[in-house]
């Protein structure tokens, strides 16, 4: 059953280029990777971080000056960015674990907006205008130039990070993890390093949120304010809850919905969209907290239950 | 024989040519429909000098060109809200040229905005004509040969003003900058010009963007007995350093400069507060007969004066139009051609012209706030004080570092 | 002129008035924020957004009603307290049996709601708020030159916070407050409302957010989004104070405008960044802030 939902995911992904608008789906895709990256924080270790943007646009500036200003290959900078994210990710950890709960979110948000600053008012980033016109080059011999060669090395590379965050997930290291999330002083009286495992996590995730940011980049040319924007750590925040914490499905689901949704917003309702958000993550939080996949998957195991009350956990 | 064929081969040739200046000749205008995009700041800080307005005016300028040329193709408008976001302009940009089928963009408020959507269209081969953004980088590193730059840019507010100021008498300065590229350029800008006007610069402070609080900025400002205080700020960093400046008795003791503010920050901030500052600015809607003709039309909209982006929408669509008109095509390069060959000389612009680097140059006003005193009518704002001709106002092509410029 | 790593010594002065005037803002924000944390145990990340509605409101008050700034320093907060209220009620009471970070979601989204609602109405530059004539002008205070409303700001928001603090660690009602704070079904069985208590502390809270806009709406544009600029930095002044105490609140916020005020001076490029800095430091040196209790 799962995996025929995967592969028929696998199937539309690799046909949807040739009817909906590339540059879309490459968009929606990137901010899968980010919001699956996202829950591995937040839907599996339970650390709710508000700065997860610093790493998205951080590492897309690295990138972008590295092939730019350095003239490094694609695949370097690509390599370079996300280590970047990572070191970013540990210094931000190191930091912030120190903190639980709400002085978490807090902590993160506000060493973001350090970062966010950093990116304004330092002298390569191109401060309001953004780095812009960074080359796509060349991955592996293929010339990016083109759309649909650029969606389907994207795509790859949305399949590898997903399967990593999955495994990670599904390792014995996802499993203390996820006993950190549930009781975190049992987790500590059986013995387990906590900080260590929750620095692991957070640099990690900080990582693919980073190579998010960096593919991001490269669909669009440029690296601008608005990747490291405290907005953008709360569009992630919305995406992940939309689609459901917690799931292996719903960071990707939200971030597909929410992302069309803003395009066909901006013609429509214009600057009422940041209010169309708000809105939304008002509704997810008080009446919709599994979100879309897990209500579904709440929906199926009801009627699975009634059909064969037995099976009833 | 061997004659024969070469003049067979000419006879082909010329045959051909002439198929081929037919072809060009005939109206090539795409399914007979040219359309305008205009992709602007509907909510962002941008919006109270385009936005909404800029949407009219450029509907404003379709319906008066219909009126007066009665054109055989049909002229459409679609617009949309770029967020000053740059993957967001890109992305409609992108999607208006690709699906919509849309021959121009204009407006384009942000730099961020405004650099994103002329990569585009030169990838497209379509026409931008950015209205709203200034940064200088658009005529220079980043130009390309499809782009127009209208209205204003950095240099041309900030080293205007500055020129212009210390030919006014205001010999010494002290700059309040924001601290990114922006506010540095404007600096930069302006301190080459008061140099060369033969002025002084006694110092500067770089404050972070965006800045709530201004007052310690403004009495390192006010110590250094500057008779000029230049802002090399924009937005609500601008009007903060206005209000604050009162408030300190900063002014009117010195002299405000701002290099770069738009009518609708002034009316927003009100004169008692703005009053005596110096501006550069391309447009003033009380200036004459004919200005104050199309600016009350557009207030019977908006409700609101126009600024000098709206007012600027409002001259490039319509000679982007008429340019479509003479040609009878909407193909890029062609109807470019033309709009770089022909002057500009309507209500808004005087002796304009599109340089070879998308500069769009013409007359800029120096202007001073009234007092309140001096205001005796709603949006009776500025004083005109002196004419700063098209040569003078922008940066020379000497200077550029567009590759475009032949030198 | 005595001077201090080259700054003479009166402008140094004069900064540390100006970084109390901001000092003042961070302490009534923070201030809110703590007594709301006391109580529902969430981060109110709307405080911005409601500080924001504050100075609108002065703003509404003056050009609909007529209602100058002294009447509005009454009733914007009492408007934007009902409007705490209602958000209590309706929306986050439903909240309190799940994760605290749910509270702070939801907030989070209701700021959204908020600033891009203002924001459409009235647009990015803002509306100006006159200095009342009364506090109009400037004082000579001998070391610098200082607009009379800049200190009644610091004397009013002195005055708002030791009243506060007075009433939540020395008098009855406090101590009723503290007491549904540490253990609330043991407060309820001796007869006290708590869920009366905690609505009127978040209506409080969300006040005192509301009183600090009134008084900033004369000093900076009123504008939609001058509360998202300002609510971030006093997160971090949150988390440097620490929870524990409503003093502790008092005295992070306005030692941090004064240290602010000192970095514009000495290296202005460090200003925006330099109370995250000390975040930093901070978290490194005493995880549970200055004036804070590990739990």
């Amino acid at each position: 059953m799962r995996i025929a939902i995967y592969l028929i995911l696998l199937i539309i992904g690799a046909v949807l280029p040739h009817f909906v608008y590339p540059v879309l789906l490459m968009k929606i895709l990137c901010f899968a990777i980010f919001a699956c990256a996202f829950n591995l924080l937040l839907g599996f270790s339970g650390l709710l971080s508000f700065g997860h943007a610093a790493f998205f646009g951080g590492a897309a500036y690295v990138s972008g000056y590295l092939i730019k200003n350095l003239e490094l290959p694609t695949e370097v900078a690509i390599i370079g960015g996300v280590l970047s994210a990572a070191l970013m990710g540990w210094l931000v950890g190191i930091l912030a674990i120190r903190r639980q709960g709400i002085y978490f979110a807090m902590v993160t948000l506000a060493l973001a907006q350090m970062v966010y600053f950093i990116c304004l008012e330092a002298p390569i980033t191109g401060g309001e205008d953004g780095m812009q016109g960074i080359p796509r080059g060349s991955f592996l011999g293929l010339s990016l130039k083109d759309d649909l060669t650029l969606y389907y090395v994207i795509f790859t590379g949305f399949i590898l990070a997903f399967l990593i965050i999955y495994r990670t997930i599904h390792s014995p290291f996802g499993q203390v993890l996820k006993a950190i999330r549930e009781n975190e002083s049992r987790a500590i009286s059986l013995g387990y390093d906590v900080p260590k495992y929750k620095l692991l996590a957070f640099v990690i995730s900080a990582a693919f949120a980073g190579f998010a940011g960096i593919l991001k980049m490269l669909v669009f040319n440029f690296a601008t304010l608005t990747d490291v924007h405290w907005h953008m750590s709360g569009d992630v925040v919305l995406m992940t809850i939309f689609g459901g914490i917690g799931t292996i499905l719903g960071p990707v689901v939200g971030s597909s919905i929410i992302i069309t949704l803003e395009d066909q917003l901006t013609d429509s309702a214009g600057d009422m969209v940041t209010v169309i958000m708000g809105v939304i993550f008002v509704v997810c939080v008080l009446i919709f907290r599994k979100g879309i996949v897990g209500e579904s998957v709440a929906l199926y195991q009801r009627m699975l239950g009634r059909k064969n009350l037995p099976q009833v956990k | 024989m061997m004659l024969k064929n070469n003049k067979l081969r000419s006879v082909c040739l010329a045959s051909l040519l002439a198929l081929g200046i037919q072809q060009g000749a005939q109206a090539q205008i795409s399914d007979n429909v040219v359309k305008i995009g205009v992709l602007t700041d509907m909510s962002g800080p941008y919006s109270d000098f385009s936005g909404k307005g800029s949407v009219t005016a450029t509907q404003m300028a379709i319906s008066d060109f219909e009126k007066k040329y009665h054109p055989k193709f049909k002229i459409e408008m679609i617009s949309a809200d770029h967020q000053d976001k740059a993957d967001i302009t890109s992305d409609k940009a992108r999607q208006w040229f690709d699906r919509e089928h849309v021959d121009m963009i204009t407006d384009l408020v942000s730099s961020t905005a405004g650099l994103s959507a002329m990569k585009v269209a030169k990838e497209k081969n379509k026409i931008v004509i950015i209205t709203g953004a200034g940064s200088s980088k658009i005529t220079n590193a980043g130009c390309n040969d499809v782009t127009v730059l209208y209205v204003y840019d950095t240099y041309a507010t900030g080293q205007g003003t500055a020129k212009a100021v210390v030919k006014q008498g205001g010999k010494t300065w002290f700059f309040l900058t924001a601290d990114y590229v922006f506010g540095h350029s404007l600096e930069t800008d302006a301190t080459k010009a008061i140099k060369l006007a033969g002025g002084q610069v006694l110092g500067s402070v770089s404050h972070p963007f965006p800045s709530r609080d201004l007052s310690s900025y403004l009495l390192k400002a006010q110590a250094s007995g500057a008779q000029v205080i230049g802002l090399a700020n924009a937005g609500d960093d601008t009007i903060n350093s206005i209000k604050q400046a009162a408030e300190f008795g900063v002014t009117p003791k010195q002299h405000l400069a701002a290099l770069l503010i738009f009518i609708s920050d002034v009316h927003s901030v009100g004169l008692k507060q703005t009053q005596g500052m110096y501006l550069t600015t391309g447009f003033y809607w009380d200036r004459t007969p004919e200005t104050r003709a199309f600016s009350k039309r557009y207030f019977n909209v908006m409700q609101k004066m126009p600024s000098m982006n709206q007012a600027g929408v409002y001259s490039a669509v319509m000679h982007y139009l008429e340019a479509v008109q003479a040609t009878g095509s909407d193909d890029t390069k062609t109807v470019m051609t033309e709009m770089k060959k022909t002057p500009i000389n309507d209500f808004y612009a005087h002796n304009g012209h599109i340089r070879e680097d998308g500069r769009m140059v013409y007359d800029m006003y120096l202007a001073q706030v009234k007092k309140p005193s001096e205001s005796k009518y709603p949006w009776d704002y500025y004083q005109i004080l002196a004419t700063i001709p098209a040569e003078e106002a922008f940066q020379p092509l000497s200077e550029s570092t567009c590759p475009l410029v032949k030198k | 002129m005595i001077e201090i790593f080259g700054v003479p010594l009166m402008a140094l002065y004069s900064q540390l008035m100006l970084g109390l005037v901001n000092g003042s803002f961070y302490a009534l924000l923070s201030l809110g924020l703590a007594v709301i944390f006391g109580m529902l145990n969430i981060i109110n990340f709307a405080h911005g957004a409601l500080y924001m509605m504050g100075a609108f409101c002065a703003w509404m008050l003056l050009s609909l009603f007529n209602v100058g700034y002294f009447g509005a320093l009454i009733i914007a907060p009492i408007i934007l307290g009902l409007i705490g209220i209602l958000i209590e009620r309706f929306l986050l009471k439903w909240l309190y049996q799940v994760d605290h970070l749910y509270g702070l979601l939801l907030t989070f989204g209701l700021a959204l709601i908020f600033e891009g609602y203002f924001r459409s109405k009235f647009g990015v530059s803002g509306e100006t708020y006159d200095v009342p004539d009364l506090l109009d002008g400037p004082v000579n205070l001998g070391f610098m030159v200082i607009p009379k409303y800049r200190l009644w700001v610091i004397f009013l928001s002195l005055v708002v916070c030791l009243l506060t603090w007075f009433v939540i660690e020395k008098t009855r009602l406090g101590s009723y407050l503290r007491a549904a704070t540490e253990n609330p079904k043991l407060t309820q069985a001796f007869g006290i409302n708590v869920p009366l208590m905690v609505m009127l502390t978040y209506g409080f809270g969300v006040a005192l957010a509301g009183l600090a806009g009134v008084m900033a709406a004369p000093i900076y544009q009123v504008s939609p989004l001058m509360g998202s600029h300002l609510i971030i930095i006093v997160f971090a002044v949150v988390v440097i104070g620490g929870m524990g105490s409503i003093m502790g609140a008092i005295v992070s916020g306005l030692g941090l405008g004064i240290v602010e005020g000192l970095t514009k001076v000495f290296y202005p490029p460090l200003s925006s960044t330099v109370v995250f800095i000390i975040m930093a430091l901070v978290l490194i040196v005493r995880p549970a802030g200055l004036f804070g209790r590990e739990k």
